[in-house]
C-alpha cells in the first residue's frame, strides 16, 4: 500500500517544525560560543569609549551615526546614500580632474 | 420508497426567462425495483431525477423519503440524506481528473472519517467486484469510457446507498458495454437497492431488468408506467 | 477527537491529490512563495541580531558624549571647556576624546584615527583593526605609511593587531599616540574632538546633560540612551530600504498569490459540484480548500524562514551584504551571533499565511454555496 498523501505531508511538515525548534537551539549553542568573543568585544568597546559599530565606512554619518550631524548631504562619498529620500534622486556634480594626489578627502565624484 | 406530491420546478424564477421544467408531478416510486424516467430532451426527467436525488428542491410540493419529509430541510441535513441515501452515476461520469480509480471511489466518504483501512478495503471490494481490481492506481482519465462508467458506479455505491440513481447510464457506450452495465443494474437489484435511472435508449427501457417505466413530457407524466 | 482528525486528513488527502495535478505551477508557486518569506526573514534575523549586537557592545559606551556645535556643524573643543564641565555635580570622569577619519586614496577607503586613552601605543607605533590590517596586508612588524591631510608622509610601526572578533567595533580603527594623532592631522594643542563623560549615577544622567547644556550653550550633549536609540531606528530604516526594494516583488507575488488562489477555472468549479453531488457539505469543501491555503503557506513559511536563518547565521547573509555594504570599501568581517525576535517571527507567520489562507477562501465560498444538481445540469 502506497503511503498517504497526508501522512507523507504531515511528516515533511512534522520535520520543518522540529528544524524549526533547532533553530532556536542552534541559536542558544551559536551564542554560547560566541559569549567569550561577544565579552571581549564588549570590553575593547568599553575600552576604546566606542560609540558606534563599524558597519558601514563610507561616510561619516554611516560610520558614526550617533555622532554625526545627520543633515548635510553627501558627507563624505558623492554616491553615498541619504538619510532624506531626496538624495538619491540628485546626481553627484560631474568629477573634477585631474585629481589631487594629495590625500585629502575626495572631491565629489571620485568613484564611478 | 419516494413520494412526490405535486412536485413543480422552475427556474430562473421571477425572470424574464422563467422555465417551469416540471407543472405538477405526482409519483410513488417502490423500493427494490428498477424504474426508469423516459421521454424528449427537455421533457424534465433529469430536473425529476435531481429532485428525487436531494441534488435540488423543488420550486414546489412535497416529497417524502422513506415515510419523512424532506422538501423543507436545509442543505445541510439535504446533503447528510443524500451522501447516506444516495449513489449517483452521471452521464458525463463526473470523476475528479487527475486521481486515481480508488482515490474517486473513496471520494464521497471522506467527510464520513472512517478508519483509512476499513475504507481502501471497502472500496478496493467495491472495484474488484465490478471487475476493476487491477486498474485501482490508474488515473480516471486514462481509463476507457467502460471502465470510467464502473468506477462512477463504484463511486456511487462506496457508502452503501439504498437508492442508485443513474442519468442516462448508456448515452456513452456501445452495446456491448451497455449490456454489461445492465447486467451491473440486475446484480444491484438483486443486492436489495432501489435504482432509477433516466434513459431514452431502446435497450434499457425495454429490458426485462427495467420493473417500471415513467414517460414524461413536458414537464408532465403522460404515461405512469405498470405501478404496481 | 479521532473521528475529526481522521476527516482532516481525509480533506487533506483530498488537497493534496488535486494540488499534485499541477505540480510545476503549485510547486513553481511553493518556490516564489518561498523565496519571498526568504527575504523578508533573511533581512529580520540579520537586523534583530545587529540590534541585539549593538545593545550589548554599546551597553558599556560613554554615558554623555558632548559636542560643540559652531553654526550647526561639528568644531573642536577648545582648551577651557573640560576644566569648566569639572565643576558639575554627579560628574565621574571627563576625558577629551581625539579622533578624527582618515581617507586613504591608495585603497579608496575611510578609517577612523583615533587616541587610546588608557596605555596609547608609543610614539610611532599604531595598533591597527583587523579589517584594515586584511585591507592593507600588514601585519604586527610591518610599516604603514599615511600622507597627511597637509600633505607630509608619515611612517608607523604596527604593533598590533586588533583581534578579529571584535571587528564590529573595530575594523577601520588606527589606535595611535596623542603626540602623533596632533602631528599628523595638525591638531591645535589643547583641543580636543569631543569630551567623554561618565556620571556617577545612571539617574542622573539627564540632569547632568541639562546642567551641561546650561553651562556650555554652544556644546550638544549626547546620551548613551539615544546613541541606542539610534541604533534601535537606523536599522529600522536600513531595514526599510531592504523592505521597499522587496516591496516590488511582494505586490508581484500578491498579484500572482492572488490570480492562483481566487481565479477559479471552470475544472475547479465543476469539481466542487461533484463533491457536493456526491455527499459532500458545504463546510466539507471550504475546509478542504482552507486546508490547501495553510499547508502551502506554512510549507513555504517554514522552508524560507529556515533557509533564512542558515543563510545568515552559517553562510554570513551572503546575499544581503551587497545592499548592507552601501558603498563601503572596508567592510567589516563578522558572524553574527543569533538573537531571534519570536515576535518579529510571529509576525511574518501572520502575514504570509493568514492573507494566502484568505485569499484562497474568498472565491471558494461562493463556488461552495452553489446547488449540488448544477453537475446535472452541465
Amino acid at each position: 500500500m502506497p503511503r498517504r498523501p497526508s501522512s507523507r505531508l504531515l511528516i515533511a511538515l512534522g520535520i520543518l517544525l522540529a528544524a524549526l525548534a533547532a533553530t532556536f537551539v542552534d541559536a542558544a549553542r551559536l551564542a554560547a560560543r560566541d559569549a567569550p568573543a561577544a565579552r571581549a568585544r564588549a570590553e575593547l568597546a568599553a575600552r576604546l569609549r566606542v560609540t558606534d559599530l563599524v558597519l558601514f565606512t563610507e561616510a561619516r554619518y554611516t560610520r558614526h551615526p550617533t555622532q554625526a550631524d545627520l543633515h548635510s548631504a553627501f558627507q563624505d562619498h558623492p554616491m553615498s546614500f541619504e538619510h532624506f529620500p531626496s538624495g538619491s534622486l540628485l546626481m553627484p556634480p560631474a568629477p573634477p580632474s585631474p585629481r589631487p594626489e594629495t590625500g585629502a578627502l575626495p572631491a565629489a565624484g571620485s568613484q564611478p | 420508497m419516494i413520494e412526490l406530491k405535486d412536485i413543480h420546478k422552475a427556474f430562473n424564477q421571477g425572470r424574464e426567462n422563467e422555465y417551469w421544467a416540471l407543472s405538477g408531478i405526482d409519483l410513488t416510486l417502490e423500493g427494490r425495483k428498477v424504474t426508469a424516467l423516459r421521454g424528449p430532451s427537455g421533457s424534465g426527467k433529469t430536473t425529476l431525477l435531481t429532485i428525487l436525488g436531494c441534488l435540488a428542491r423543488p420550486t414546489r410540493g412535497r416529497i417524502r423519503l422513506k415515510e419523512e419529509d424532506v422538501s423543507g430541510l436545509p442543505e445541510r441535513f439535504l446533503t447528510g440524506v443524500r451522501r447516506s441515501t444516495f449513489g449517483f452515476v452521471f452521464q458525463q461520469f463526473n470523476l475528479v481528473r487527475g486521481l486515481s480509480a480508488l482515490e474517486n471511489v473513496m471520494l464521497p466518504a471522506y467527510p464520513l472519517g472512517l478508519p483509512r483501512h476499513e475504507l481502501l478495503a471497502r472500496a478496493e471490494a467495491r472495484l474488484a467486484g465490478l471487475q476493476l481490481g487491477h486498474r485501482r492506481e490508474a488515473r480516471v482519465e486514462w481509463l476507457s469510457g467502460g471502465e470510467q462508467q464502473r468506477v462512477a458506479i463504484a463511486r456511487a455505491l462506496i457508502n452503501d446507498p439504498e437508492i442508485v440513481i443513474a442519468d442516462e447510464p448508456t448515452a456513452n457506450l456501445d452495446t456491448a458495454l451497455s449490456r454489461q452495465f445492465m447486467g451491473i443494474l440486475e446484480a444491484l437489484v438483486d443486492e436489495g437497492r432501489t435504482v432509477i435511472l433516466t434513459s431514452h435508449d431502446p435497450l434499457v427501457v425495454e429490458s426485462t431488468v427495467v420493473d417500471r417505466v415513467v414517460t414524461l413530457r413536458d414537464g408532465r407524466i403522460v404515461d405512469p408506467g405498470n405501478a404496481a | 477527537m479521532t473521528h475529526w482528525i481522521a476527516r482532516q486528513r481525509y480533506l487533506i488527502d483530498f488537497t493534496l491529490a488535486a494540488l499534485a495535478r499541477r505540480k510545476v505551477r503549485n510547486i513553481g508557486l511553493l518556490l516564489v512563495f518561498s523565496l519571498l518569506v526568504f527575504a523578508i526573514a533573511s533581512v529580520m534575523l540579520f537586523t534583530s541580531a545587529l540590534r541585539a549586537e549593538a545593545a550589548r557592545v554599546l551597553a558599556a559606551s560613554p554615558e554623555v558624549i558632548l559636542q560643540r556645535l559652531v553654526a550647526g556643524r561639528h568644531d573642536l573643543i577648545p582648551p577651557g571647556y573640560i576644566e569648566r564641565i569639572g565643576r558639575v555635580r554627579g560628574v565621574q570622569r571627563i576625558e577629551g576624546r581625539l579622533w578624527g577619519y582618515y581617507y586613504d586614496p591608495v585603497v579608496k577607503a575611510n578609517y577612523t584615527f583615533q587616541v587610546l586613552a588608557d596605555n596609547p601605543p608609543a610614539p610611532g607605533s599604531i595598533v591597527v583593526g583587523a579589517g584594515l590590517a586584511r585591507f592593507r596586508g600588514v601585519r604586527p612588524g610591518n610599516t604603514l605609511s599615511f600622507r597627511s591631510y597637509a600633505g607630509r608622509l608619515f611612517s608607523f610601526t604596527v604593533t598590533e593587531v586588533l583581534p578579529a572578533s571584535a571587528e564590529l567595533v573595530s575594523s577601520d580603527l588606527v589606535l595611535l599616540s596623542e603626540a602623533d594623532f596632533r602631528a599628523f592631522f595638525d591638531y591645535p594643542a589643547g583641543h580636543y574632538t569631543d569630551i567623554a563623560l561618565s556620571v556617577a549615577n545612571p539617574l542622573e544622567t539627564r540632569t547632568v546633560a541639562t546642567k551641561l547644556s546650561t553651562l556650555l550653550p554652544d556644546s550638544r550633549p549626547i546620551l548613551r540612551d539615544e546613541v541606542l536609540r539610534t541604533y534601535a531606528s537606523i536599522f529600522d530604516w536600513r531595514e526599510g530600504i531592504v523592505l521597499t526594494l522587496l516591496s516590488a516583488a511582494l505586490l508581484a507575488f500578491g498579484i500572482l498569490a492572488w490570480d492562483k488562489a481566487s481565479g477559479l477555472s471552470a475544472e475547479e468549479r465543476r469539481e466542487i459540484g461533484i463533491l457536493k453531488a456526491i455527499g459532500w457539505e458545504t463546510g466539507d469543501v471550504i475546509r478542504m480548500k482552507l486546508w490547501e491555503g495553510l499547508l502551502v503557506a506554512l510549507s513555504a513559511f517554514l522552508t524560507g524562514y529556515l533557509a533564512a536563518y542558515l543563510h545568515v547565521f552559517h553562510f554570513s547573509a551572503a546575499f544581503l551584504a551587497p545592499v548592507l555594504k552601501g558603498w563601503a570599501v572596508l567592510y567589516p568581517r563578522y558572524t553574527l551571533t543569533p538573537a531571534i525576535d519570536g515576535l518579529q517571527i510571529a509576525t511574518l507567520f501572520l502575514f504570509t499565511v493568514f492573507p494566502y489562507a484568505v485569499a484562497v477562501l474568498v472565491p471558494i465560498w461562493r463556488a461552495a454555496i452553489t446547488d449540488p444538481d448544477a453537475v446535472m445540469r452541465a
